[in-house]
């Protein structure tokens, strides 16, 4: 008997599978956090090969920055009613009033560091012993050193120091209470991996992933960084109107535009393959703050 | 395009880190904002540190040691690359075998001022027992040597003695400086003498993540049941082929019940195939209405593993706190947990030695073999047979914790008979 050749794709989409199933199979009450952008997007359709013709086992939850691409959470919504999948919208926003935490102040005031607030009471409200998400390993070097499933504490804390072992492909999702688990299914996959198989699954996304005209802020950096109600602008900001598309959404605040007119996916993976900055790199303002930016995040509980 | 997943090994400080920054480097897959950033740390005499590019945790940067496995991705023309890189160190010895348990290939890295060492024999057996096959012996820091041939050779023939005691296939040994980036991506001019290919070359030509031709077997993770107007009665058994091939109308039995039943669908994607191998995601359905549930087997019949609660296993304990005979713990073979207990240690592993002692009980990083006995039975065969029914990891009930990464050695049939086992490549 001869084996099937099975391309990397096709491995790395029965993991991502396997893994979702584990959850499912494990957790009591498991969630898939959904941003709305293409990796969480992606999970999706992972979930459906993985759990149709039934429902997804979990609800989809988004942790709400008030800082949104309109075009985003329209297609948010679209997705969820499209699935028939339940959708449970909580914004940092009623978290700031609630907890009387001080917005971020600056030129560009990222919600990011406050979405973990807002993260951690969803957890609480609905007593979710699992959060799927779409973080992957190739994004960021604190990222690379996090298992699949991810035991984080009380207050949604990572300790770099006491990961389990995790070996094979058995995931030990065994929690004590008040403790909750992180789940990577698409740990894996790089940012390539992931435009390779919206390409392969047909998957339709939002637009500003593609190149449109967009009125742009231009840092110091030289990053542009689209117009919005949130930015506070100084007489000198240079603004420009220039051919763009983002390389990932969130807090529009913190995302930074590349210059690009790939217009269909087949064009941004050729973008990618001559790239020559990281995703990260070349959209989040963020991290460049510090060079432990994200360790830290993960340490408070951030995803 | 395939795949290749490989891990480095081998002491602390042997160079396993650089290595596998100056095989992104040279390779070009570093992005230019890492690059800056890495740039930012330059050491006063101008270089950078090319292990920062995996050791991404402040801890290990502040020490210059790497802690946990760091995974990086890379793609070459010829093939896409997973890279685990491993800690060196002794007490991280379980996150090694956390990095080794994915590997299909093994990087030995060796100081070429040191020689083989304890954590060299180490590492090989942990990999060896979990079914590397693959090994590259990466004689580092030539540099530091005059890249001199006979150091070269006196630590390949050592390390030959290791593959051989394991009957493993021969190391393919490679002459390297990950500092200086002498036959990392390029075969250097430092070391005329040396004719083989430089490490990425060697990497590009070996075979990739393949399945082994090993009997079907599949685990129930999840059971679809919409119970929806237009599919009152659908009942999918959800999980992954961990080996061999199924094909509609096979006939099967599911264990550890032993009921017997046809396969009515199978899908994949939610579309009906004929068959589906390993290691793709289905949903099978069966004929009869037989109780199926999570963690239960499905296997076509005539090819059964053994139905047992009582097995032989190696352990890999990863605790702090020492397991003792008698010990309880939740065993969890992939999609099934049981509760089980430990009666005895039969013995542990010298790592220096390699050969079999007494041990009242295991440590932390502690090899030993054990039996196990379980509350409920499994389906289970040995890891020669299978690396994935022959895998499970042991739990502590309390904590929570992955103790024990377990290989199971032999089993002790309840319902069926054994089937022969081949010979044993190697044992413990
Ligand atoms: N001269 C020389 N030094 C090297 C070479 N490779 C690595 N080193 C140095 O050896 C030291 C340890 O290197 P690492 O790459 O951190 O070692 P490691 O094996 O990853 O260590 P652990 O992960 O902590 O086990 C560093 O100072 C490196 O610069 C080499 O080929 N030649
Ligand atoms: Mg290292």
């Amino acid at each position: 008997m001869s084996t099937p050749h099975f391309d990397y794709l096709d491995r790395l989409e029965a993991e991502a599978i396997h893994i979702l199933r584990e959850v499912a199979g494990q957790f009591e009450r498991p969630a898939l956090l959904f941003s709305g952008g293409k990796d969480s997007i992606v999970l999706t359709r992972l979930a459906e090969k993985a759990f149709r013709p039934g429902r997804f086992p979990f609800p989809l939850v988004h942790v709400d920055t008030g800082h949104n691409f309109p075009e985003v959470l329209a297609y948010r919504d679209e997705l969820a009613a499209r699935l028939g999948e339940k959708l449970i919208v909580r914004k940092v926003e009623d978290t700031i009033k609630r907890q009387r935490l001080r917005e971020p102040g600056g030129k560009y005031p990222s919600r990011n560091p406050l979405q973990t607030y807002t993260l951690l009471e969803v957890i609480e409200e609905f007593e979710f012993d699992a959060c799927i998400g779409g973080a992957r390993r190739d994004e960021e070097k604190a990222r690379a050193k996090e298992r699949i499933f991810s035991v984080r504490d009380e207050f949604g804390q990572w300790d770099p120091k006491r990961q389990r072992p995790e070996l094979w492909n058995v995931y030990n999702g065994r929690i004590q209470k008040g403790e909750n688990v992180r789940v990577f299914p698409i740990s894996n996959w790089t940012e390539l991996d992931v435009w390779r198989y919206i390409q392969r699954e047909n998957i339709q996304l939002p637009d500003i992933y593609f190149g449109h005209e967009r009125t742009c802020v231009v840092l110091p950096t030289g990053q542009l960084l689209g117009l919005s109600e949130h930015l506070r602008l100084d007489e000198d900001d240079e603004i420009v109107t220039r051919q763009v598309r983002f390389r990932t959404v969130g807090d529009s605040t913190c995302t930074a535009a590349v210059e690009s007119d790939a217009s269909t996916v087949e064009d941004i993976i050729q973008d990618l393959l001559l790239a020559k900055v990281s995703e990260r790199g070349a959209t989040r303002l963020d991290d460049n703050i510090s060079e432990a930016g994200m360790e830290d995040r993960k340490r408070n509980g951030y995803f | 395009m395939d795949l290749l997943r490989f891990i480095t090994c081998g002491s602390v400080d042997d160079g396993k880190s650089t290595l596998i920054g100056r095989l992104l480097y040279d390779s070009e897959s570093v992005s230019l904002d890492v690059l800056a950033a890495l740039e930012k740390r330059q050491a006063s005499n101008g270089t950078v540190d090319l292990a920062l590019l995996t050791d991404g945790l402040r801890a290990e940067r502040e020490q210059g040691i790497t802690i946990d496995v760091a995974y990086k991705y890379f793609t070459t023309p010829r093939r896409k690359f997973i890279i685990t890189d491993a800690p060196g160190h002794v007490q991280y010895t379980r996150n090694m075998v956390t990095g080794a348990s994915n590997a299909d290939l093994a990087i030995v890295l060796v100081d070429a001022r040191q020689g083989v060492i304890e954590q060299t024999r180490r590492h090989t057996l942990i990999a060896a027992l979990l079914g590397i096959r693959h090994f590259v012996l990466a004689v580092n820091k030539m540099d530091l040597v005059g890249y001199d041939e006979a150091v070269f050779a006196k630590i390949a023939t050592d390390y030959a003695e290791l593959t051989n005691h394991f009957n493993l296939p021969a190391a393919v040994a490679i002459p390297l400086s990950a500092l200086q980036g002498d036959n990392v991506v390029t075969r250097s001019t430092h070391l005329p003498w040396y004719t083989g290919p430089s490490l990425l070359e060697h990497l590009e030509s070996v075979p990739g993540t393949q399945e082994r031709a090993d009997e079907p077997r599949f685990q129930v993770q999840y059971v679809i049941r919409p119970q929806t107007a237009e599919l009152p009665d659908y009942r999918g058994y959800a999980g992954q082929i961990q080996s061999g091939e199924y094909r509609r109308g096979d006939r099967v039995l599911v264990l550890p019940s032993g009921l017997e039943s046809e396969i009515e669908a199978l899908e994949v994607s939610q579309q009906e195939v004929e068959s589906a191998a390993a290691p793709q995601a289905v949903v099978i359905r069966l004929r009869d209405d037989v109780d199926v549930s999570r963690g239960d087997s499905i296997v076509p019949l005539g090819q059964q593993p053994t139905i047992t609660r009582e097995l032989e296993a190696t352990l890999c304990w990863m605790s702090e706190q020492p397991l003792w005979p008698g010990r309880k713990l939740l065993v969890q073979h992939h999609s099934t947990l049981v509760k089980a207990a430990i009666p005895a240690i039969l013995y542990k592993v010298n790592v220096q030695t390699f050969a079999k002692g007494a041990a009242e009980s295991a440590q932390l990083n502690d090899i030993v073999r054990v039996r196990i006995k379980t509350a409920l039975p499994l389906a289970v065969d040995t890891y020669q047979d299978n690396r994935v029914s022959g895998s499970f990891i042991l739990v502590d009930e309390l904590s929570g914790d992955t103790v024990a990464a377990g290989l199971v050695e032999a089993a002790n049939s309840e319902y069926f008979t054994a089937p022969v086992a081949p010979p044993v490549a190697f044992s413990i």
